[in-house]
This record gives C-alpha cells, structure tokens and sequence, in this order.
C-alpha cells in the first residue's frame, strides 16, 4: 500500500455560538485509504467533513492536503468531491445533469462528459436512469445518483457523510459491499461518515470513533474491536457486559472481585474498575481457566449465533453462543467457561 | 472566525452597494430636496407645520380614515384572495392560466380607468343602473355605488387581489403536501392541519402580501379622489390637496413625512416577524403538489371561487370594453338618439388629430413608448432588486439585513406628488441633471417596483436549501457558477412573478408619471388623462377606446409570461 500521507488535520477546533462542535481534533489520512469517522450523532462528525470540504472554517487548527495549507483554497477548488447526508440532489435538473454537474464545471468537452457520465452510471448500476427526474427517485437510486455524482469527477479525495442512512436493511448490505469494492477498485481515498459500526468495520481501513467532539480511539476495525480504548468505545460497540470490580493483589496474583465471583486478570494495578466479559470469547464447555453458571432468561435467534442472557444471581449478562446442536432452553442453566486473557477487559471506573 | 465574519460583510456590502446608491441618488436626494425646499417656505419657524398638523381635528379625521379603510380593504382582500390562492395552488383546471392573468389585470389599470370601468358598470348610466331601469321602468338608477365607502372598498379589492393571488398562490402551490398529508395520519383533521401545518407555513408569505395590501390602500389615491368623491380623504389625497390645490408646502411635508413614518413602522413590524415565522422549506414540483377537481366539494368550491372572481375581476372590464364600442348618446352631427348601436367611432377618432395638437400622439407611438419604458424598468429592477433580495435571504440576521430591509419598503409609503415634485426639484440641475433623459420615467418606476421585486425573490432564494449551493460549490462551481447554474434556475418561477410586477406597474403608474413625463411623450395612462379631462362624449368614448387597449395589451402580456414560464423555465 501507498503510504503517501493525503490528508492532515491538526488540532481543528469549531464553535457555533455556544456549542463546541469539535475540540481539537487530529486525524490523518493515507493515500488511497478508507477512513471511517465513526460516532453518535452530534458527536461532530459531519462539521468534520464540513470543514474539510470547505464549506466551514475551522476556529483554529489547520487543515493540509500532501502537506500544502488548504485553508485559503475555497471549496470549489480543492477537488475533493462530498456525498452529502440527504444526498442534495439538484431538484431542477435531471439524472444526467445533476452527475454531469461537476464535469460542466470544470468545462471539459461534451463528448467526454457523455461518455463519463455514462460509464458511472454503468458502474452505480442507473445504466437507464438518465434523463429520470431526481424528484421520482427512490431512495436506493436518489443515493447511487448521489454516489455517481461525488465520483464522477475522480476527486482526490472522496467524503461521504451517513450515505446509507436511509436505505433499508437488504439494500443497506448489498450497497455496503458495492461501495466498498469500488472505492477499492479505484483505489480512491475516502473519509466515510456514519453513526453505524457494521457500516464502518465492513467498508474501512482504518476507523476513527469520535466523541462529543473530540478523537475517542483510532484504529483498524479488529484493533478497536479487540481493544476498546475506553468505556464509552465498548459501551458504543454494543459490549454491554460490564461489571463494577475492584483489582486486590492476593498472593503476587491480581485478582478483580466482582458480583459474580473473584476473577484473575492480567492488569498490574489495584483499585476500582469497570471489567467487561466479551460476549462473545465464551464457550459451551469447561475448558477455559473460569467457569461461570447462569440461568437462561432470554434468548434471541441471531441466524447462526443465538444472543443468550444469562442470570447469574443478582447480574445478568449477555452472550453470542452458536446455535447448534440446539438452542439454550429459557429456564435452563448453562455452564460456560472463559480465558481470561482473551474475554476480560478493564477499564478505569468512571463516574 | 473574524475573518469569516469580516468576509460576510464585506460580501452583504458589495451586494448593497448599488440597489443603496440607487435609492440614495432616486429616493432620498429628491425627497430631502422637497422637504428642504417645502419647509423654508414655513413662515413662523420648522415646528410650527408639524403643531398646524398635530392640532387639527381635520388632519385627525383624515388619519383616522386611512387606517381603517386601508385595514377593512386588506381584511376583505384576504377573505377571498386566499380561498382563490388555495385553488390556484392545490387544483389543475381547464382554463386557470387565463383566470391567474385575468386576475393581473386590475393591477395595471390606472386608478382614472377602473373609476371609469366601475362607472360603466354601476354608475348611474351604468350598465345595471340602465338595465334595472329599463326592466322596471324606473325614472332614477336604484343602485348608488359611486361616491360611497362601497364602491371604495371593492375598488381596493378589485386591485390588490392579485397580490394574494400571486404572493400566497405561487409559495402555497411548492408547499408539500405531504406535510399535511402526515399531519392526517397523526390524527389532525382537515381544519387542525390547516390551522397547525398550512398556515404555519405559508405565514411569511401570507404576512408580506397583506402588508404590501396595506400599504397600497394605505396610500390610496386615484380610487378616494374619483370613485370616493370629495367626502373621503386619505393622507395621500390631502397632500394632494396640500400641494396643488392649496399650496400649502409646509403642511405638505409634515403629511408626507407622517405617511413614510407610518410606512417604515409597519414595515420593522413585519420584518421582525417575518424573521421570526420564515424557515427553508423543501419546495415540491407542481406536478405533486397540485391534482385535479374530482370530488363534488371540490368542484362546487372551485366552481364558486371561479364565479366570484370572474364577476369581480372581469364585469367591471367587461363594462369597460363594451362601452368602449357601444354608442348610447347621439353621434356628432346627429340629431336623435335613434342609432344607439355597436360603432368603432371611439377607436378610429384615436389616430386622428382633430385639434392639430401640438402635443398629439398616434395611440400606437403611446403604446411603444410605455412598453418601452417598462421593458426598460424590468431591466432595473431586476438588476438592482436581486443583489438585494440576495443579501436578505443569505442572513435574515445580519445588522445591515435587519436595518435595510424595511427603508426599500420606503418608496411604496411615498406619496406620488411629493416623490414627483422631488424629481422635479432635484433632478432637474446639476449635479444630476436628468430633465431630458428617457431614463427618468423608468427611474421612477423601478422605485415602485423595486420593493416588489425584492418581496418575490426573497422567499424564494431564503427556501433553496444551503445543501444544494454547498453541493455544487464541492462539485467545483464557483461563487458566480453556483448563482447562474443553481439560485437562478431554482427561483425562475419567483423571477418571472417580479417580472411581472415590474411590468405591470410600470405600465398602469400615473400619479409620478403625469408630474415628470415630458408632454411629447406620454404612457397610455397619460393620454387616457388627457381624454377624460376634456368634455365630451368623443373624448370619453376614445378614454375608454385607450383604456380597452391598455387592458388587452397587459392581459397579452401577462398571457405571453405565463406561456413562456411553461416552456422555458421549467417547473421544479
């Protein structure tokens, strides 16, 4: 891979009125990669890409594109190309036009406007959609339009803020991989946007989960996933087992109390913490170092896991067993066992 | 975030610089030089005009008047302008694009013509005074319309109506009618979705087509001094008086300078509400928004709106027209009134100089040169209404936003006179001597239009979504390109309304017309004067002959827009 830094930002810091929209934020972005800013929404995300593209200017902080300042370039000039949130299609003109849009811009000849027009078109799949309305349009067809139009001109840099936020489940899935093999395929560097880890994991190199303002973790998806940086990133990345614990050191071992029973662990320090159990580092028999009993009180059918919950006394925690050879009973009791080094992680407690 | 903010004004300051500079040299330098000149001629001091004005019970009565006449006309204008707005903008019937032109008409009538067509129709030898006559066998007409508050009343509705139409019609016909239509689902019935959704929204438009209402009627002139009669005054009538009958300068102003107060408080008042009410809205392609009379309400609602408008907009032009070719007193040089019959008398006498006047002008060098001179005033209202209405709908916020927008209200709360000896005065000398430019006229008239060109257009560019300029400028549109390739296509349809007000108004003006005109080249509404002013059946049968071809040529015009709007804008 081309390890070309493309994009730097450095400390971008952005106030509207009273609210902080971004605290200080330092992202950078290689050549050719895909990088998803990922976050809950009003986290800032979508000013980032905002300021990127010039649309706003940071308060403080600067912004450099292969290390030259981009601050002075205004947005029409910086080639970079924004698929925005609710895609801003030109309501007065049609299909063709709104993709043709930026190739008029920057006045290249009829005949090659056609011809790359039509070649995205091919490439988004719309092959018969040019002179469609864009009011008529779907909300599958209005994004790949949307899509067409941002890639058209082979930006140098490609954003695309929440692009498959409103196209439902199975076209979500299909759209996903398409999008991903083709910004693979053109080898374009991407910031992608989006409030959906799934979203981020599948289609990103790298991730960068933002929080209220300000970088919470950066990392490949299996980096953050394995590693949560902190409590905010695990509870965001749906690891709801947590447990209040505290850490004694007992015969030279580190040894965390916790409701349901003293647990070994890896960390050199003692106090209060948060420990999770990853839901999904169990398994159904009894040759892990921990052993845990638990009631079955709630099972959903996840195709080929099942998300189990377990009571164990006054806790109840949450587990992904595989469904075979038959589904954990309501009511049953289950004994799962667990590596410590590989399921439990601690986090410093918060308030 | 100084720099931005810096940037944002020195852009608002650009935009400004030339609709400012026009008002400054056309409107303040003119009326400061009138005022100058009408108070040194106050004897006993600058106070003692504005004690003559607040002492007098009669000034008292005449304020008094105004404002309520001016609020009962506004009020009666809405009750049938939005009913009208809401079957122009929700239904697709055969025939409507004729009825939206025929309800332009009016607007361009000159005050002298409508007292004239409203005359024909209810006068005492008017058609239903003559008709009721015959029938019945009367010895005197039974229906008394002129020189009653009635005939006031409908005269200022038979005008202004439009404005609702336009205003309120055109924003309400790209509301989505989904929006009313999830308010259904929620459980709101028709009338709490109107109360809750529609009007709600349509607010902003509803609020500045009434104050436009207002302000006309406030500063009523033509209708008062000939439909009214002598017991009537408005403010803008007693300057009249003031000036040219009584020569009082002074008291004049002191009217004058009462009118624009009352003008720019209504206007602030507006403002700040409309900044309060006014938020983007996704506009929607007419071919959503709008479907066709099917249901029994629907059609009886239509076919009863259709009804009153036709009998309100057309019987009085149609009186007008009719009269125009009828002839009902005996014909020069007959001795009987045997031969009341259809003659075009009235049209061919027109290009005939009977007197060898030095002044005459062929109907046809008239028509050319209004048309002219409202070609001319399209062009200079647009070119300075839409940097204007640009910087108001970049940021309703801005200071300089807030301060400017209710002083390009000003030259509607003018009166006439005054703003027509202000010219006179200032712009016969130098510095800016323009006594013999053709320029003057439009000038005048750009002033009248400009706050209408700025209402239609404002709304329009505050409802294009920031999204879509942002798009294009990322797409690699400069500043200039996001202009041409996506404000302009996006407010055609608002473009082509201010158009058409520029147009229109140009050619009905008479009050400012008839004091800086040059006698040698008249507007239609000047000749038409001319014919009324001087006795005789010929001369009045030739007011209504002029009258009848104004009236085609301004429907022809609205007609020919409508077309053009269909096939070259494009609806979105």
């Amino acid at each position: 891979m081309n390890t070309t830094t493309a994009l730097t930002l450095i400390d971008i810091h952005k106030s509207f009125g009273e609210t902080r929209a971004l605290k200080g934020v330092s992202i950078e972005v290689k050549e050719g990669e895909i990088v998803a800013i990922l976050g809950p929404s009003g986290c800032g995300k979508s000013t980032l890409l905002q300021i990127v593209a010039g649309i706003e200017k940071p308060d403080q902080g600067s912004l450099l594109w292969k290390g030259n300042p981009l601050e002075n370039t205004p947005p029409h000039l910086r080639g970079f190309g924004l698929m925005f949130q609710d895609y801003a299609l030109f309501p007065h003109m049609n299909v063709f036009d709104n993709i043709a849009f930026g190739l008029r811009m920057s006045a290249m000849e009829k005949k090659d406007i056609d011809q790359q027009v039509e070649k995205t078109l091919n490439l988004v799949g719309l092959a018969d959609f040019k002179i469609r309305n864009v009011n008529t349009l779907s909300g599958g067809e209005g994004q790949r339009v949307a899509l067409a139009r941002a890639l058209v001109t082979q930006p140098r840099l490609l954003m695309l803020d929440e692009p498959l936020g409103s196209v439902d489940r199975t076209l979500r899935e299909l759209l996903m991989s398409e999008i991903r093999q083709l910004l693979r395929h053109m080898h374009q560097t991407v910031l992608y946007v989006t409030h959906d880890q799934e979203e981020a994991f599948a289609i990103a190199d790298r991730v960068v989960l933002m929080r209220a303002g300000e970088v919470e973790q950066i990392g490949t998806p299996q980096e953050i996933y394995s590693r949560p940086a902190s409590l905010f990133v695990a509870r965001f990345l749906g690891l709801t087992n947590l447990l209040p614990g505290e850490i004694r050191r007992t015969n030279g071992e580190y040894v965390i109390k916790t409701a349901i029973g003293d647990l070994p662990v890896s960390e050199q320090t003692t106090g209060l913490v948060t420990l999770l159990i990853r839901p999904d580092a169990v398994n159904l028999d009894s040759q892990g170092k921990c052993i845990i009993l638990g009631k079955v009180i709630e099972t959903t059918f996840r195709g080929s896991l099942c998300r189990t919950i377990l009571a164990l006394g006054e806790v109840s925690l949450t587990f992904d067993l595989p469904c075979r050879p038959s589904l954990p009973e309501i009511g049953q009791t289950l004994q799962l066992s667990f590596d410590p080094a590989e399921s439990l992680l601690v986090f410093p407690r918060e308030n | 975030m100084n720099a931005s903010n810096l940037r944002k004004v020195l852009l608002l300051a650009a935009l400004w610089l030339a609709p400012l500079s026009f008002l400054c040299v056309f409107f303040f330098y003119p009326l400061g030089s009138i005022f100058q000149l009408s108070f040194a001629r106050a004897e006993s001091g600058l106070s003692q005009p504005f004690m003559e004005a607040f002492t007098s019970e009669s000034v008292r009565r005449v304020m008094w008047f105004t404002i309520w006449q001016a609020t009962l006309s506004t009020l009666l204008t809405l009750a049938i302008g939005l009913p009208g707005a809401y079957l122009f903008a929700r239904y697709e019937f055969r025939g409507k694009a004729l009825l939206q032109a025929l309800s332009g008409i009016p607007f361009v009538m000159p005050t002298l013509v409508v007292a004239v067509a409203f005359n024909a129709l209810l006068g005492p030898r008017g058609w239903i005074n003559l008709a009721t006559m015959e029938l019945f066998d009367l010895q005197a007409p039974p229906i008394k319309f002129t020189n009653t508050i009635t005939a006031i009343l409908v005269a200022h509705v038979f005008y202004n109506l439009t404005i609702v139409l336009r205003l309120v019609g055109d924003f309400w016909s790209h509301l989505d009618p989904r929006l009313t239509q999830a308010a259904r689902t929620l459980g709101a019935n028709r009338w709490q979705a109107f109360l809750h959704i529609t009007l709600p929204l349509l607010a902003p438009a509803i609020a500045s087509a009434a104050l436009l209402v207002f302000i006309f009627d406030f500063t009523s002139f033509g209708v008062i001094l000939v439909l009214g009669g002598p017991r009537f005054a408005t403010l803008e009538v007693e300057i009249y008086y003031q000036t040219i009958s009584l020569f009082n300068l002074p008291l004049a102003a002191v009217l004058s300078i009462l009118q624009l107060s009352c003008t720019l408080v209504l206007t602030i008042v507006y403002t700040r509400l409309s900044a309060r009410v006014s938020r983007p809205i996704t506009l929607r392609a007419r071919q959503y928004t709008q479907k066709r009379l099917i249901s029994r309400q629907t059609r009886i609602f239509a076919a009863i709106m259709i009804a009153l408008l036709l009998t309100l907009l057309t019987l009085p032009l149609i009186a007008l027209a009719t009269r125009s070719v009828v002839r009902l007193d005996p014909g020069r040089g007959q001795q009987s009134l045997e031969s009341p019959g259809l003659t075009f008398d009235f049209y061919r006498e027109l290009s005939v100089n009977r007197r060898s006047s030095l002044f005459y002008v062929p109907p046809i060098t008239a028509i050319a040169i209004s048309l002219g001179y409202a070609g001319a005033t399209v062009l200079l209202a647009l070119t300075l209404g839409m940097p204007a209405a640009w910087a108001l709908a970049r940021d309703a916020h801005a200071l300089p936003n807030r301060a400017l927008d209710p002083i390009l209200m000003l030259p509607l709360g003018t009166s006439a006179v005054t703003l027509g000896l202000g010219f006179i005065v200032a712009l016969n000398r130098p510095p800016i001597d323009l006594r013999a430019s053709p320029l003057l006229i439009p000038i005048a008239h750009t002033l009248v239009a400009f706050p209408f060109v700025v209402r239609s257009l404002t709304p329009s560019l505050r409802s294009i979504q920031p999204r879509l300029r942002q798009a294009a400028s990322v797409l690699g549109a400069s500043p200039g390109e996001v202009l041409r390739f996506i404000d302009l296509p996006l407010i055609g349809r608002a473009l082509l309304v201010a158009a058409t007000f520029a147009f229109t108004i140009s050619l009905g003006e008479f009050g400012a017309t008839a004091l800086i005109a040059r006698p040698e080249y008249p507007t239609i509404p000047l000749v038409i004067y001319r014919f009324i002013s001087q006795p005789g059946a010929i001369n009045y049968g030739q007011a209504l002959a002029l009258s009848t071809i104004l009236m085609i040529l301004a429907a022809g015009g609205m007609l020919a827009i409508e077309r053009f709007r269909i096939a070259e804008v494009g609806e979105f």
